[in-house]
């Protein structure tokens, strides 16, 4: 029987996928778990392997091309198998909206994420009561993308009644911004270059973050000469040592904004319609920047790690970000992002909201200038300054305040943040 | 000394509450003017309970014996004893109160409460000697009494309440109850199994007007049977003491003077205001918001003293509601959906809406009922009055309202309660073994009814 190769659903937020390159050509043997694509998502490019046996009999979509979930890329027929015939139609074997196998192979689905969809339950558990499923079922609601209020945080009627038939996440509520934006006018010598995936994410998580959270920004300078004397001192080793870690004063700063977040567990939290939901882990996500857009990997249950551990695990993510190895896993579950320009000798600066995340934390250089001494002398100090965007909805000015006054204290006062 | 939070009450709302905040560490103190356990344990749910075993294995032993092959001669009760034991039972629980409280660390002052200010507590004991307490918070749960009715104040022997009924030295001979909802009906049950001449007097067309229609039917008529006189849709418009006993004025199909050594009754409660501050009330009972605080900030309210149900296991909830809302991230709620238990023969027990209810509210909903008469269990243990109705949503299936009447009504709700907590359709009942045999089969088989799939009934 012909089997059909698909568009592969590789991340929560994958609509749509390009194929970067095929690594197998017509004509060729394919066994089950041979790479037989790549394919780039919004958020990284991944390899595709093959889910069953065959001769690779036809290609349908070309290198560079960018199709939707579930689009025919291929063909695939057994040995000895007579080709269909010319304009036969092959049924997908992924109906629109079958529910996610459980098996760890990612499945593909025509349907996007945003439209309506059967109430399944995308893999995990869905607490949701027997009554709430049936009326969700009945409703074509996704009871994944809705917040429960019952007992122990179960799905109840109400809650699917509040729901809006198909409500997708808020960050794909927005559309592509070039249908709403003043388009530009092109004259000679301008070039278009058409949104990679990662481009359009960034487009539609940004605006609807920049649209719909209430922004304000909270700013403070802070002595960096402590932090930078410390960080001298942990390095001295590696000076010596080649195989022992270097730390980056991105680590330091890391390191603080975690701890401040579990000092001020309030800022750990989200806006979730009707409910603030408060996270128990602090999953710290880091803006790193690779060729034609940026990342935001996550450092997942950042309490419990040494300062040692997020020097590594920054290390790696930067290393896998560039290099397009990260998994589509990596990239969920952040409570709060680091953004640091520092190293690009930026002044000060503010910046957009991670959703659904209730603030993200700007850091900027550290700057060399002349500074009131105690006895009121000028004297050339080390200054960085740090910017807070916060949901004004989760976070207000004074929660913000205390934070930003922990986080003051933790990076004026190194040793603090190893205790 | 003071204390996170001060309890002013220690019945169901109130021992429930301060030991849910001791136990989340909070320095909790609780005062109570009469006894631990307040109402429900001394003077209401518990000692009834005990009253009503001793009527039932009475009633059963004088009616049924020979059913079931017993017999004897000169089968006679004690009425002390009877009273006795129930007061033991009171005696034994309000104990074991005490020991919860000892077990909790909460500080247990017996004596009458003020409130001073919205942090200050005082409470005055037997000897009147008074002592402050600085308290963050305070929990009144100071709960209800018998309402006396209108003109015809209790006396304390004739008239009386039901507090005075379930302690009464001597056995009326005939009694007039003046109001049949659960604790009117109750006591009808008790007194009338011991020979007492009962005649229960209800205003509204039928007696548990509450509950649903066909439910208080099947109770009026083996109440009937049992010789109990029911007067429904009849008011009271004359009372009047007098030597032997009472005379009570009644008009219903005809007006006639009920003459009757004791009338009990049983009309309602009201409201038990703390002393001290005056905060804002609604028809006498505290008003609460949604987090249960009273009009002054720092003085909260749960229990029968914030209003309707008056329910022990209610008053427990919304104390437990209260105190998490206080002291943990819990967002409070009000009561929605509750059981209601009548532990009279045959017992009742719902929740959820009743058909009237669901009428009223524009509810579309289907109906499944199954008889006890051809349930095999009750057949077995000779119990085979009432039935178990079900009400399911028409669109959803789910269940809106279990309404049963039968020996063991009030211990088979529990399950119907969850149904509808969990939001349960009929297929969730259906899917459900339920063990044979039981009484319990038979909500399963009501479930199937209302589906036109029942085994043991035509659909």
């Amino acid at each position: 029987m012909p089997i059909l190769i698909e568009m592969p659903k590789l991340s929560d937020t994958m609509t749509e996928g390009t194929l970067v390159q095929w690594l197998k050509k017509v004509g060729d043997t394919i066994e089950t778990g041979d790479v037989i694509a790549e394919i780039e998502t919004d958020k990284a490019t991944m390899s595709m392997e093959s889910f069953d046996d065959g001769i690779l009999h036809a290609i349908y979509v070309q290198a560079g091309e960018k199709v939707p979930l579930g689009a025919r890329l291929g063909l695939l027929l057994e040995e000895d198998e007579e080709p269909p015939a010319e304009g036969a139609v092959i049924e997908s074997t992924a109906p629109a909206a079958a529910p996610a196998e459980e098996s760890a192979a990612p499945t593909a689905s025509a349907a996007p994420p945003a439209a309506p969809v059967a109430a399944v339950t995308d893999g995990a558990r869905v607490k949701a009561s027997p009554l709430a499923r049936r009326i969700a079922a009945d409703k074509g609601i996704n009871l994944s993308q809705i917040t429960g209020t019952g007992p122990g945080g179960r799905i109840v009627k109400k809650d699917v009644l509040n729901a809006k038939p198909g409500a997708a996440p808020a960050a794909a509520v927005a559309s592509v911004p070039s249908a709403q934006v003043i388009r530009p006018v092109m004259g000679e010598g301008d070039v278009r270059i058409p949104l990679t995936g990662m481009r359009t994410i960034i487009a539609e998580r940004l605006l609807a973050s920049k649209t719909q959270i209430p922004h304000f920004y909270l700013n403070i300078e802070v002595d960096a000469a402590p932090l930078m004397a410390f960080r001298k001192q942990a390095n001295q080793a590696a000076e010596k040592n080649d195989k022992a870690n270097k730390y980056t004063v991105n680590d330091f700063i890391l390191k603080a904004v975690i701890n401040s977040a579990v000092a001020v567990p309030d800022v750990n939290a989200s806006f979730d319609g009707d409910s603030i939901v408060k996270f128990a882990s602090v999953n710290a996500s880091v803006a790193i920047a690779v060729d034609d857009g940026l990342v935001t990997p996550v450092i997942r249950d950042a309490q419990d790690k040494s300062l040692l551990e997020i020097s590594v695990a920054v290390k790696d993510l930067a290393v896998r970000a560039r290099s397009k190895k990260l998994s589509p896993n990596e990239f969920s579950g952040g409570t709060l992002t680091v953004s640091n320009l520092g190293a690009f000798g930026v002044d000060s600066f503010d910046a957009i909201i991670n959703p659904p995340q209730a603030f993200i934390i700007a850091v900027s250089s550290i700057r060399k200038v002349p500074v009131v001494g105690p006895n009121d002398q000028i004297v050339p100090g080390l200054r960085m300054g740090i910017g807070m965007s916060c949901d004004h909805r989760v976070i207000d000015g004074a929660i913000g305040a205390q934070y930003l006054s922990e986080l003051r204290r933790l990076i004026e006062n190194p040793a603090l943040m190893l205790l | 000394m003071a204390y996170d939070l001060i309890v002013i009450g220690g019945g169901p709302a109130g021992y429930v509450g301060a030991i849910r905040a001791a136990q989340l560490g909070k320095k909790v103190a609780c005062v109570e003017m009469d006894r631990a356990g307040g109402t429900c344990l001394n003077w209401g749910c518990l000692p009834t309970k005990s009253l009503l075993k001793n009527a039932e294995l009475y009633h059963l032993l004088k009616h049924k014996a020979d059913e079931f092959g017993l017999s004897f001669d000169n089968l006679s009760y004690d009425w002390g004893k009877v009273i006795g034991r129930s007061r033991k039972v009171s005696d034994r629980l309000a104990g074991g109160i005490e020991f919860l409280f000892r077990k909790a660390n909460v500080d247990y002052f017996n004596g009458e409460a003020s409130l001073l200010a919205p942090n200050k507590v005082s409470v005055k004991d037997a000897d009147g000697n008074v002592a402050e307490y600085d308290a963050d918070k305070i929990l009144v749960s100071t709960g209800c009494v018998s309402r006396p009715f209108p003109g015809f104040p209790f006396n304390g022997t004739t008239v009386i309440g039901s507090k005075e009924a379930m302690v009464l030295a001597e056995q009326p001979k005939e009694m007039v109850i003046i109001g049949a909802g659960a604790i009117g009906v109750e006591f009808a049950y008790f007194f009338n199994a011991f020979g007492t001449k009962v005649t229960i007097v209800e205003m509204m067309p039928n007696i548990l007007p509450v509950e649903d229609e066909e439910v208080s039917q099947t109770v009026q008529k083996s109440f009937i049977k049992d010789g109990i006189r029911v007067l429904t849709n009849t008011k009271v418009t004359g009372t009047q003491e007098t030597a032997a006993g009472v005379e009570i004025t009644v008009e219903g199909e005809s007006t006639e003077v009920l003459k009757a050594d004791v009338a009990l009754i049983a009309i309602g409660v009201q409201p038990v205001l703390p002393k001290g501050m005056e905060l804002e009330t609604d028809r006498g009972y505290l008003v609460t918001n949604d987090q249960y605080q009273t009009s002054s900030p720092g003085i909260y309210a749960a229990g029968d003293i914030i209003g309707p149900p008056w329910l022990a296991h209610v008053a427990s909830w919304e104390a437990i509601q209260c105190v998490e809302g206080l002291f943990t991230d819990h967002q409070p709620k009000k009561v929605e959906v509750f059981p209601g238990c009548t532990y009279c023969q045959p017992q009742v027990a719902s929740v959820g809406l009743t058909e009237r209810a669901a009428k009223e509210q524009g509810i579309a909903y289907k109906v499944g009922h199954f008889p006890f008469q051809a349930s095999g269990k009750a057949q077995a243990v000779g119990e085979s009055t009432g039935f178990v109705k079900l009400l399911f949503g028409e669109e959803y299936g789910e269940v809106i309202g279990a309404h049963i009447v039968g020996s063991e009504a009030t211990e088979m709700i529990a399950e119907l309660g969850l149904a509808i907590t969990l939001e349960a359709t009929k297929d969730d009942l259906e899917a459900t073994i339920h063990a044979h045999p039981t009484l319990s089969e038979a909500v399963h088989e009501a479930a199937s009814q209302a589906y036109g799939h029942a085994i043991h009934i035509p659909n």
